[in-house]
């Protein structure tokens, strides 16, 4: 059996994350004040030699991202803590930021010295007022101990911390679609390059990392880039939270190294499938992430094992579905999703989103052609190449994944009718 | 509308403040009036139509009346598959109004939302953001129980 391994977590339910006092008595600071010890090249370096890499879906290497804003001159550069957290199922970044404020918050203020960033924002979601009443506490008992604003460890940088908040929108997740609406405008993606690195918010070099990133840092600094480097999966080290969702037995969270399998998620973490029924997919790295037969769940769940079999590792949320759910119908439901996220930017994306829903639902109702599944499939593979971001290439992998791997509720429903 | 000025004076001056600015408004009044948004596009010195298209972009806000608790039901797929629907109807029944309107004595107001991340609870509801896990429908008429008693 599996055992977790707390990194991110470390403090989740053992310090009362509303007292600055206790985050301190945990060693809570040590390592930014470590950190200050160092040049910021070394930093960003320990950071690359850990080899951690993106929680928030994509996986780039934290090092490389912040060694370009270091080496990108500017007077003023931020840190973009991305607590967006939209794709369904996914619930990691809360637990962190409900148990630990202060983890975030050092992890940010590492990045932020490592840069030379002096002011960070956690874009909350909105969905999370009472995060945000959590972290905004937190900031305050940090500036009153002199840790953020001015004046901090009798060093000269400083570093201060904001809060904002989104307002309901899944697409507010992409990093340049947040900085828009950080600046206070609706939140449609900007073209890469430039990459927020080199020119982001307000123009200005900018990191944007997830929660589960940043809250990794202090425990690099801490324990070593080695020590790091060792856990997991060798191309993409360290643990990672996934949270257990739909029919299985336990539904809930844990912290794992990343050479985890699917199948120890589900059945050492999860408990297995509930009521004693039986599998009939996973679906892994939330609403965008690909439908998997039990065929593949000794598959390991790091980013590139889940890639290598068509899947998704995504923001680690794994959605278990028994034996007796109808597949068109959450099709369906997944197409809503999107439909109604789509920022609308881009007609492939727009367009495509809104027929993907209206023809599956013409099929779930049983009055679909093989035709409209070809339309379908034709449909997806535009949605794929032509998007202009990340919501419109991967929308389709739901339902690319499910005909693949589950054709027969799809062609049965079609089957009985003409045409 | 002093509290509307209130918000004016404590946004105005935050770089990219027009949302917190929303955000504040609906927290005051359960929804974005018309007059909220022509202050706020004055003070951020944006056009009428642009604060609209801001205001309009995101689902969190909302440029309609509502009630005075604002039922949030989630429809992702895992609250999907969790029972979502029974908890709709539920709702639709107890309150007799329908999804998206608000009973008469604005009391209550019922929209769906996407995934809270509350995910382990599902189905799941907030009310005025305050999430409600594990439901049924005895559960979802206690709760509504509890929201109708005069505080
Ligand atoms: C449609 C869409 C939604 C996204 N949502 C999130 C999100 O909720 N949280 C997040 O951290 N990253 C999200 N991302 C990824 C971000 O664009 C970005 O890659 C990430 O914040 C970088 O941080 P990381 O390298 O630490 O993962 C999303 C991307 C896309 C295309
Ligand atoms: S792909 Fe979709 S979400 Fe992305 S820019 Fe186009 S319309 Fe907007
Ligand atoms: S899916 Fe409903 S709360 Fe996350």
């Amino acid at each position: 059996m599996r055992e977790e391994k707390r990194i991110s977590l470390k403090h989740y339910g053992l310090i009362d994350p509303d007292q600055i006092e206790d985050y301190l008595e945990h060693g809570g600071y040590q390592s930014l004040q470590k950190a200050l010890s160092q040049p910021p090249a070394a930093i960003v370096q320990a950071v690359k030699d850990a080899g951690l890499r993106g929680r928030g879906g994509a996986g780039f290497k934290a090092g490389i991202k912040w060694g370009f804003t270091l080496q990108t001159p500017a007077e003023q550069k931020y840190i973009i803590c991305n607590a967006d957290e939209g794709e369904p199922g996914t619930f990691k970044d809360r637990l962190i930021m409900e148990g630990d404020p202060h983890l975030v918050l050092e992890g940010m203020a590492i990045a932020g010295y490592a840069v030379g960033a002096s002011k960070g924002y956690i874009y909350c979601r909105g969905e999370y007022p009472y995060i945000v009443k959590r972290l905004k506490r937190a900031i305050e008992q940090a500036r009153e101990k002199g840790l953020l604003g001015t004046n901090r460890f009798e060093s000269n940088f400083s570093f201060d911390v904001e809060v904002r908040m989104g307002a309901g929108a899944y697409i507010c997740g992409e990093e340049t679609a947040l900085i828009e609406s950080l600046e206070g405008k609706r939140g449609e993606p900007r073209s890469k390059p430039p990459f927020p690195g080199v020119a982001g918010l307000w123009g200005k070099p900018t990191v944007v990392n997830n929660v589960e990133t940043l809250a990794a840092v202090p425990w690099i600094i801490e324990h070593g880039a080695t020590a790091y480097q060792q856990i997991g999966a060798s191309r993409y080290p360290g643990t990672k939270i996934f949270t257990l969702t739909g029919d299985v037995a336990r539904k809930g969270f844990c912290e794992v190294p990343t050479d985890v399998t699917l199948r120890e998620l589900v059945y050492d973490f999860g408990g297995g499938v509930a009521g004693g029924k039986k599998l009939q997919a996973v679906q892994v790295g939330g609403t965008s992430g690909a439908f998997l037969p039990e065929s593949l769940l000794d598959t390991p769940a790091d980013l590139d094992s889940m890639a290598a079999v068509g899947g998704t590792l995504g923001s680690g949320a794994v959605l278990v579905v028994d034996e007796t759910r109808d597949l068109v119908d959450l099709a369906v439901t997944i197409a809503s999703f999107f439909k109604h996220e789509s920022c609308g930017k881009c007609t492939p994306c727009r367009e495509g989103t809104f027929q993907l829903h209206r023809l599956l639902e013409k099929i779930s109702r049983g009055q679909g052609s093989r035709q409209d599944l070809e339309t379908l499939e034709r449909l997806m593979w535009i949605m794929t190449q032509a998007s202009f971001c990340g919501l419109g290439h991967t929308a389709p992998t739901p339902i690319l994944t499910m005909l693949q791997y589950f054709p027969d509720p799809f062609n049965n429903r079609v089957n009985s009718q003409a045409g | 509308m002093d509290k509307l000025q209130a918000i004016v004076d404590q946004y105005q001056k935050v770089p990219g403040g027009l949302i917190e600015a929303f955000h504040a408004v609906q927290d005051e009044y359960a929804y974005i009036p018309e007059e909220a948004l022509r202050r706020l596009a004055k003070a951020f010195e944006v056009p009428l139509a642009r604060a609209y298209g801001i205001a309009s972009f995101y689902s969190y806000l909302s440029l309609k009346p509502r009630g005075q608790y604002i039922i949030r039901i989630c429809k992702s797929a895992p609250c999907h598959v969790k029972g979502a629907a029974e908890v709709v109807k539920t709702l639709e029944e107890e309150l007799a109004i329908r999804m998206g309107e608000t009973t008469p004595d604005q009391l209550f107001t019922l929209e769906f939302t996407e995934c809270v991340g509350v995910c382990a609870e599902t189905p799941v509801i907030t009310i005025n953001g305050e999430p409600y896990g594990d439901l049924t429908s005895a559960k979802v008429k206690e709760i509504l129980a509890q929201y109708r008693q005069p505080q």
